[in-house]
This record gives structure tokens, C-alpha cells and sequence, in this order.
């Protein structure tokens, strides 16, 4: 990625946040991103954020889950090593169950979070340009990138929407 | 914004926080020497795991032999353990999980801390099935992988192969749950930190930047996890349950054994998780964060679940002499009567009667009672395993091979030795991973925070803040603003355009300007003589301008309120009334 350069302003409420990019909005601003140190409630819809697809991807690893485990059994009791148990038929379904549903929920659990991690490309060891400290503690931001808005029309939007501060950052 | 709240809610944040307040108070006990009791207490916990770590030693040297254990007490002190540890960790996952999925905002305040409680009690659980194997070494035959030996595979119709994959599979999804949970978190530390810290940290956050992108995912995957941790948490103890209940010895026999599992596991678990709690808030100063209002609805869930448990208990004793069955009969004779009475009356006493104690509100709300009862609650429930397991394999069918079981040193070394373990870990994680989860806590300030909400709310009530929102609403904290104002490298001042006032021109706010009022609210806050004798100083003649709506117009301005703004500006001639 070029050297991009980012403006970025700082509000001390959420609520003020909201508000300036519903103003953003509303004048067709391209935003970059929106930082904020807590998911703040209602800024998708307003950014225009499409919901999530991980829960679509969790059910597919969990069928994938469901099926490793029963015809994992299934093969192993059935054709590769048939051992009845105290007279039990060799496909015996309930006795499965247990271990079906455990697979489903571990293959669920760790496809979502792998998945979740990848496509937010995070990781251990990434270290991605912080914008602000202060954005995991207590400020919300909104950030610009300058080829699409200079730092004149940002800053004036922050200072109509009541942002704290504004800065520039070359990332 | 929110849904409704109830104004009869208790707050759940006191203390009146800010949202850097929480941070400061959330990440520094990270950031600080451990105190004199945090020495203690780990050096002790440590001790007692390097003699768990010895006696482990000694059983795997000399074998189970040295353990008390014979042909018809297959189980004793260990499985005791190990289901008791499994146990106590249910209710992390439960109250992430399932209180999550009900909405219950409290979970936010002991949803991080339980969690980990959770992870150390399953470490612990786990370790006693390995050894007790025996042949440790081998212990991973148990995992269903291609072998050379057959390849032969494990009985996948034996509920203890369902218990391997039962805790290994509740292992691993409370550890994802958990870090995921930790990174927002550990991203708040790294941004406090400086130099090798900042590097670890660095590593442990995972790069989050806060996106609101990554915050929607970090939902959705939260809500999901949940959603599917909560049937897992109910089935462990279940699968745990199918150990004793789907053998044909008399007293484990029974189907009332998952549900009653399920109950006195989280029964258990809020009782550890209150011992661990009420220390911990108190060494850590976190009495604004894990409040009253957290301890009584802990204590509700274990009123609740020891209720459950209790009526399980009569419901057992009650079948066996309803069943007719002479065998069922005399084992629960024999667990109330014979020569582990002691055990049985232990058992009834701490896991029945004790938490009907808390049917007073008195008793709920006080610490003291509430970490009494809490001890109380895990002997307790240690006492119920040792009842099923012990006392009904030490008298079986055959009254010839009877006998008393009572533990070696090297079992109860073991045991101390995860007690330990657990206390080792939660110590360390006391120390680098804020207890309390922060960017949760923060999310429900504005509903649950005591400025919001409750008796000593703000005129403002739990309406948001709308109206004076702007960098004065922080106004009464003053490190809040302190820290607003010590930014680093602010490229471009705030200034307002005050010519949007009337009265004031360019070269009016120039003058202004070159005074230090800058902005609405510099001009808001200004006396209209000050302002004068800034106007006569300034190099300018002003003398047909006067400054008396400017504040008045100002204020309006800095909130916002352009229409009534203009108003005013129609019956102002000249910025004069």
C-alpha cells in the first residue's frame, strides 16, 4: 500500500461520534474507518456496514464438524474395524450423538475464530499503523484518507461536528 | 439509542467513571509491583504445585499402587477431583455464554475472571483422568488417530471416550472465547505500555486497531460463540454424568444424573468464582466494577442451583425407595447411614441448606456470609462427588471384598497440588490481563454506570447526554480533560468561525482570536467586560460594535442549535439587542 495520508479527528462520546458520521453521511464524505475503543451500538447501520457473514461461515464448519465425526465413526465401526460392544449393533447412531455434537461445536468455534482473525487481518505477531493511543481508552474516531478529502474540507467537518481534536498521520 | 432500562436497576458501574477512568482503573493493577499479598499468596500456591508436581512424579514412578485404590474401588479421590474441577469450571462459560445470550449486563463485570477461572479448573480436571490411567505416557491413545497399531481405534461408544472429547472440546472453545474476549483488552494495555512491555503486548493484541469493522466481527463472533457454548457447557457436565449413569452400579444408575450434574456444576462454579472474587476485588480496588449488585445476582443464580441440587437429592432418595429395587435401596442407605455418614451429612448440609441462607437479602448482599457460604458451597460439592464415587464403590455387591477407602499422602498431595495450580495461574493472570474486560465494561456505562442510572443519577437521567456533548460533557472529570488537552503533535487547532455570530467580522475575530478566544465555548464562558476591554485594546476602532449577545449567540452555536441561532440573529440588530 502507497503512503497514505490520514486525517483523522477525535470525539470524547460516542454519541457526538454517531452524530458526525451521520453529518459524514449525509455530505457523501468517503470515510476511511471508524476507530472506536468499544463496539458503539447503532454504527453500522449508519456507516453503511453490511452484516457480518462469520456466522454463515461458523455453519458450514460446524456441518463440516458433524460430518467428520459421524462417518469418521461410522467408517471406523462399520467397515474398517466392526467390535460389537455388549451385543450392540456395529452402527449404533445414539452412541455417537455425544462425539458428533463435540465435533460440530469444536470445528464451529475454531473455523469462526481462525476465519474471523484472517479476513480482520489480525494475528499473533501483526502490528498494524495505531492511529491514536488513545482510541483503545477513551476517544472515538474518525479518520479520512486525503485522496479522497482534503485537510481543509476534514478539518472544518470536525470542527462543525464538534470533534476534540484533529490530526494528520502519514500511515 | 439503547433498549429501555429500568430505572429500578441497580447500576452496575459506581463511582461516577468516565470512560478513561475505567481504563486507568481496569489495566493499572498491570502496570504495577504485585503487593505484599499477591507475594504471599503466590509463593504459597506455588509450593503447593511443586508438591502436586512431586506426588505426580511419585505415582508415575511407582504406579497407581500408591494410591488407595483396589479391585472394587476403581475411583476415589481422583475422579472426586476431577469432577469437581470440572465442576467449578462451568461458570465462566456460563456466564459468558448464556447470560450473554440473555442479555444480562452484569456478566461484564466477572464475564473475564470467571472465564479464566473456568480455563484453570478444566487444566486442573483434566489432569486427574491423564494420570490416573496410569501408564501417563500413553495417555494419547485415547485420540482416534491413524495408528500402527491396527490401526485400532478407541471405543467410540464409551462415555469416557465422550468425556475426552467432551472437555477437550470445552477446553479449547472457553480458551478462543476467552483470548478473543482479551484482545480488544490487551490492545488497551499495549496502548499504555512503553518499550519491551509495549513489544508483548503488542504481540498478545493481535494488531487490533478498534475498527469498526473488526468491533462488528468481534460481535457477531462473540454472539455466535455463545450461541453455541451454551449447549456445549450443558452437555460437558452431561457427558460427565454418562461416566456414572450409564453404568449398572446402584446410586449412579440413574437418569436424573445430567440435569442434577448440570445444576451442582454451576452451583459450584459461582461459588468459586464469588471466593475468588471477593479477594480479588478487594486487592484490586475493583469495588466499582463488581459491585453488590454482581455479588446478589451470583448469589440468586446459587440460591437457584443449590434449590435444583437439593431437590435432586430428595428426588434420588425418594426413586430408590420408590423403585423397589433392593440393591438402589441399600446404596442409599448405605450413603446416608453407613460408615461414610459423615460425608452424606456434609453434603446435605453445605450443598442443601447452606444457600437457603440466601433467600435474605441481608445475607446476599454481605460479603462476609457471601464468602463464608461460597467456601462453604465447595467443600460441599466436593463432598457430593466423594459421596457417589467413594462411598458407593466401597460396599458393591459382594459384602466380602468391603472395605473402607480412605486416601494416601500421594492423593491428597495431588489434590493439593491442583488447588495450587489454579491459584498459580489465576494469580499470574491477575497480573497481566485485566481482570474485569474493559471495552465491555465500557459499552454498558452509559446504561448501567451509577451517573446514568439509579438512584444518584444525573438530572439527565439515562437520556444520553445529547444536548452537551461536546469536550465540555467530561467536564467533571478533570484527568479526563487533563489528559484530552496533553495530545501530542495536534497539526491543526480547533478554531471556530466566529463570524458566524453577528456583530463579529474579520477583523473583530482576528482581534479575539489574537486573545486567546478561539472557539464557542472560549466565547460562551467569556464576561461581556472582558470582551469589551478586548475590543478597545485591539488595534481596531470597535467602538460601534458591542459584545453583549456574544455569549448569549456562542452558546448557541457551540451546541449546536443553529435555528434558534438564527432567531435570535433576526430580532439582534447588529449583534445588539
Amino acid at each position: 500500500m502507497a503512503h497514505n495520508k490520514v486525517i483523522y479527528g477525535l470525539y470524547n462520546d460516542e454519541e457526538d461520534l454517531l452524530r458526525a458520521v451521520k453529518v459524514a453521511k449525509d455530505k457523501h464524505l468517503e470515510i476511511m474507518d471508524v476507530y472506536t475503543p468499544f463496539p458503539v451500538h447503532g454504527l453500522d447501520p449508519i456507516l453503511g456496514l453490511s452484516e457480518s457473514r462469520l456466522h454463515i461461515a461458523g455453519f458450514v464448519y460446524g456441518m463440516l464438524g458433524t460430518l467428520t465425526a459421524f462417518l469418521g465413526m461410522t467408517w471406523i465401526f462399520t467397515k474398517d474395524w466392526p467390535v460389537i460392544f455388549g451385543g450392540k449393533p456395529y452402527w449404533s447412531v445414539p452412541a455417537f450423538i455425544p462425539i458428533t455434537f463435540e465435533l460440530t461445536v469444536l470445528f464451529a468455534s475454531i473455523g469462526m475464530v481462525v476465519t474471523f482473525y484472517l479476513v480482520s487481518g489480525l494475528g499473533p505477531g501483526v502490528v498494524n499503523n495505531y492511529l491514536d493511543p488513545r482510541i483503545t481508552d477513551d476517544k472515538f474516531c474518525i479518520a479520512f484518507d486525503e485522496h479522497d478529502l482534503d485537510a481543509g474540507s476534514a478539518g472544518s467537518f470536525f470542527k462543525e461536528t464538534g470533534a476534540s481534536e484533529v490530526h494528520e498521520k502519514t500511515l | 439509542m439503547s433498549s429501555y432500562i429500568s430505572p429500578i436497576r441497580e447500576p452496575l458501574v459506581t463511582g461516577n467513571k468516565t470512560y478513561h477512568q475505567i481504563t486507568e482503573d481496569l489495566a493499572s493493577p498491570t502496570e504495577k509491583a504485585p503487593g505484599r499479598a499477591w507475594i504471599i499468596g503466590f509463593i504459597l500456591a506455588i509450593s503447593m504445585l511443586a508438591f502436586g508436581l512431586f506426588c505426580i512424579a511419585w505415582t508415575v514412578w511407582h504406579g497407581i499402587g500408591t494410591w488407595n485404590l483396589n479391585r472394587t474401588i476403581g475411583w476415589g479421590w481422583d475422579i472426586t477431583n476431577f469432577v469437581w474441577w470440572i465442576g467449578i469450571g462451568h461458570a465462566g462459560t456460563l456466564i459468558s455464554a448464556i447470560l450473554l445470550l440473555f442479555r444480562q449486563k452484569w456478566r461484564t463485570g466477572v464475564n473475564r475472571a470467571a472465564e479464566a477461572m473456568t480455563i484453570f479448573a478444566v487444566i486442573c480436571a483434566a489432569l486427574f483422568p491423564g494420570i490416573h490411567v496410569g501408564r501417563a505416557w500413553v495417555v494419547f491413545y485415547f485420540f482416534p488417530y491413524p495408528n500402527t497399531r491396527g490401526p485400532l481405534w478407541p471405543n467410540f461408544n464409551s462415555p469416557l471416550l465422550w468425556d475426552l472429547f467432551a472437555i477437550s472440546t470445552y477446553f479449547t472453545v472457553s480458551l478462543l472465547f476467552w483470548y478473543t474476549g482479551l484482545v480488544p483488552d490487551f490492545a488497551t494495555v499495549r496502548d499504555r505500555a512503553k518499550g519491551f512491555r509495549k513489544k508483548i503486548y503488542n504481540f498478545l493484541s493481535f494488531g487490533w486497531t478498534g475498527s469498526a469493522k473488526h468491533w462488528q466481527r468481534w460481535e457477531s463472533l462473540s454472539l455466535v460463540l455463545a450461541g453455541i457454548a451454551t449447549p456445549l457447557v450443558l452437555s460437558v457436565h452431561t457427558i460427565v454424568s454418562f461416566d456414572f449413569a450409564t453404568s449398572v452400579i446402584p446410586g449412579w444408575h440413574t437418569t436424573i444424573f445430567p440435569p442434577y450434574f448440570v445444576a451442582g456444576a454451576i452451583f459450584s462454579g459461582f461459588a468459586m468464582v464469588l471466593t475468588l472474587m471477593i479477594v480479588t476485588r478487594k486487592v484490586l480496588n475493583l469495588q466499582d466494577y463488581i459491585t453488590f449488585a454482581h455479588i446478589e445476582s451470583m448469589n440468586k443464580v446459587i440460591l437457584v442451583t443449590g434449590t435444583i441440587v437439593g431437590v435432586a437429592y430428595l428426588t434420588e432418595l425418594f426413586i430408590a425407595w420408590y423403585s423397589g429395587y433392593v440393591y438402589e435401596q441399600f446404596a442409599f442407605f448405605n450413603r446416608a447411614l453407613g460408615p461414610y455418614w459423615w460425608s452424606y451429612f456434609g453434603m446435605m448440609f453445605c450443598n442443601v441448606i447452606s444457600p437457603q441462607f440466601f433467600w435474605f437479602k441481608k445475607i446476599r448482599r454481605s460479603l462476609f456470609w457471601t464468602f463464608l457460604l461460597s467456601i462453604v458451597i465447595n467443600i460441599g460439592m466436593w463432598f457430593e462427588r466423594f459421596v457417589i464415587i467413594a462411598t458407593t464403590l466401597a460396599r458393591d455387591y459382594l459384602p466380602s471384598s468391603w472395605s473402607y477407602y480412605s486416601p494416601t499422602w500421594v492423593e491428597m498431595g495431588i489434590f493439593i497440588g491442583t488447588l495450587g495450580l489454579f491459584f498459580t495461574f489465576f494469580l499470574i493472570f491477575t497480573r497481566v490481563a485485566p481482570v474485569v474486560a474493559i471495552a465491555e465494561v465500557k459499552s454498558i456505562l452509559k446504561s448501567a454506570g451509577d451517573q446514568y442510572t439509579g438512584p444518584n443519577a444525573h438530572a439527565h437521567g439515562h437520556g444520553h447526554s445529547h444536548d452537551h456533548s461536546h469536550a465540555v460533557d467530561a467536564g467533571n472529570d478533570l484527568s479526563h480533560n487533563d489528559d484530552a488537552n496533553s495530545s501530542t503533535g495536534t497539526i491543526l487547532t480547533m478554531e471556530d468561525d466566529l463570524k458566524k455570530l453577528e456583530g463579529i467580522g474579520p477583523k473583530i475575530e482576528k482581534t479575539l482570536k489574537s486573545a486567546g478566544i478561539k472557539t464557542f465555548q472560549q466565547l460562551m464562558g467569556s464576561e461581556i467586560a472582558n470582551l469589551q476591554t478586548i475590543l478597545d485594546e485591539g488595534d481596531g476602532n470597535f467602538t460601534g460594535n458591542s459584545p453583549e449577545s456574544w455569549p448569549q449567540q456562542a452558546k448557541l452555536a457551540f451546541e449546536g442549535k443553529w435555528d434558534e441561532l438564527k432567531d435570535l440573529q433576526d430580532r439582534l440588530d447588529g449583534g445588539k439587542y
